[in-house]
């Protein structure tokens, strides 16, 4: 492919673009395991939510 | 399931987890198929191989105001019937919808210099899209300033329903001020003024592009609600603590 005399300016442009959804796609996964991390942590200490000690009740 | 049905948290990220892998999975493919259709795409006559930069930033500009229209329709969600999902919606999209009109932005600048000479101009189109990033970024600082997000929600809906006067001027700058910006070319009275061989690979990537935002949006919501969770749980467990004052 033959980007011509401006193949700077569209590598650039598509560098960028994989940059801002790389980062984006990083953002979502870390945040993901972090509150996931969090979750299980609380769970191991005893906390759970009011929902599920009511189904912990009925059972 | 009924569609009210995802306005259950606890059911919205047992479905989000089922759906998210073959959101992954239409996203790449799309992709892939528009990726390959913008390698065979032909040069512009005028533009030469410059437009390729459209393929990556027309559905960036369309995303940057997407992206904000959700916002708005979920600020009436919060306001008028209070639902929580409502505002982790708005909240969850707010940084995807700064990425894309940075993204926007960017390759507008990008495709500017060789066509119009310059990085950037204070026109119409490009200042009203620059708002709509501080705007964003204003959204999300505000999100992070208020600890408890039911309170913050109300009033960052209202500022939400109050910057959507933005997406009009965004979109018709072009019609009602002289600017540098081209005018519309796709979605206009008369039919697209692009041919059908730059066209459809446009099309094909501005569909890769949303699946991609819906992606990310499914899981950032997914995110959101387990960071609410993880809240209340910290709040009962700041309760139960010895010498706490409840």
């Amino acid at each position: 492919m033959n980007l011509g005399s401006h193949a700077d300016f569209i590598v650039a442009a598509y560098g960028v673009a994989v940059l801002v959804i790389a980062l984006l796609v990083g953002w979502v996964v870390l945040d993901r395991r972090a509150q996931k991390n969090k979750l299980a942590q609380l769970e191991a200490g005893g906390m759970t939510r009011r929902s599920e000690r009511a189904v912990e009740r009925t059972a | 399931m009924a569609l009210i049905d995802l306005a259950n948290p606890t059911r919205f990220v047992s479905l989000a987890e089922r759906v998210l892998p073959w959101l992954i999975g239409a996203t790449a493919i799309a992709f892939a198929v528009g990726l390959q259709q913008v390698y065979g795409a032909p040069d512009d006559y005028q533009q030469g191989a410059t437009v390729k930069i459209m393929f990556i930033h027309v559905p960036s500009a369309w995303l940057s105001m997407l992206c904000w229209a959700l916002m708005s329709a979920a600020a009436l969600g919060t306001l008028v019937w209070r639902h929580p999902m409502a505002d982790v919606a708005a909240k969850a999209a707010a940084p995807i919808g700064a990425a894309f009109t940075f993204l926007c932005l960017v390759t507008g600048s990008l495709w500017g210099r060789p066509m119009w000479g310059t990085y950037w101009v204070w026109d119409a189109r490009l200042t009203s899209e620059l708002v709509l990033l501080l705007m964003y970024l204003g959204l999300i600082a505000l999100w992070r300033t208020v600890e408890d997000p039911s309170r913050a929600s109300r009033a960052i809906a209202v500022l939400t329903l109050v910057g959507a006067i933005n997406l009009p001027i965004i979109k018709f700058s072009v019609d009602w001020w002289n600017t540098l910006h081209q005018p519309a070319s796709v979605f206009r009275i008369g039919g697209s003024t692009i041919d059908p061989s730059i066209l459809v690979p446009l099309l094909v990537m501005a569909l890769a592009f949303t699946l991609l935002f819906v992606t990310l949006h499914v899981a950032a919501m997914h995110n959101e609600i387990l960071r609410r969770r993880v809240r209340t749980l910290m709040l009962l467990q700041a309760q139960a603590a010895p010498g706490s004052a409840t």
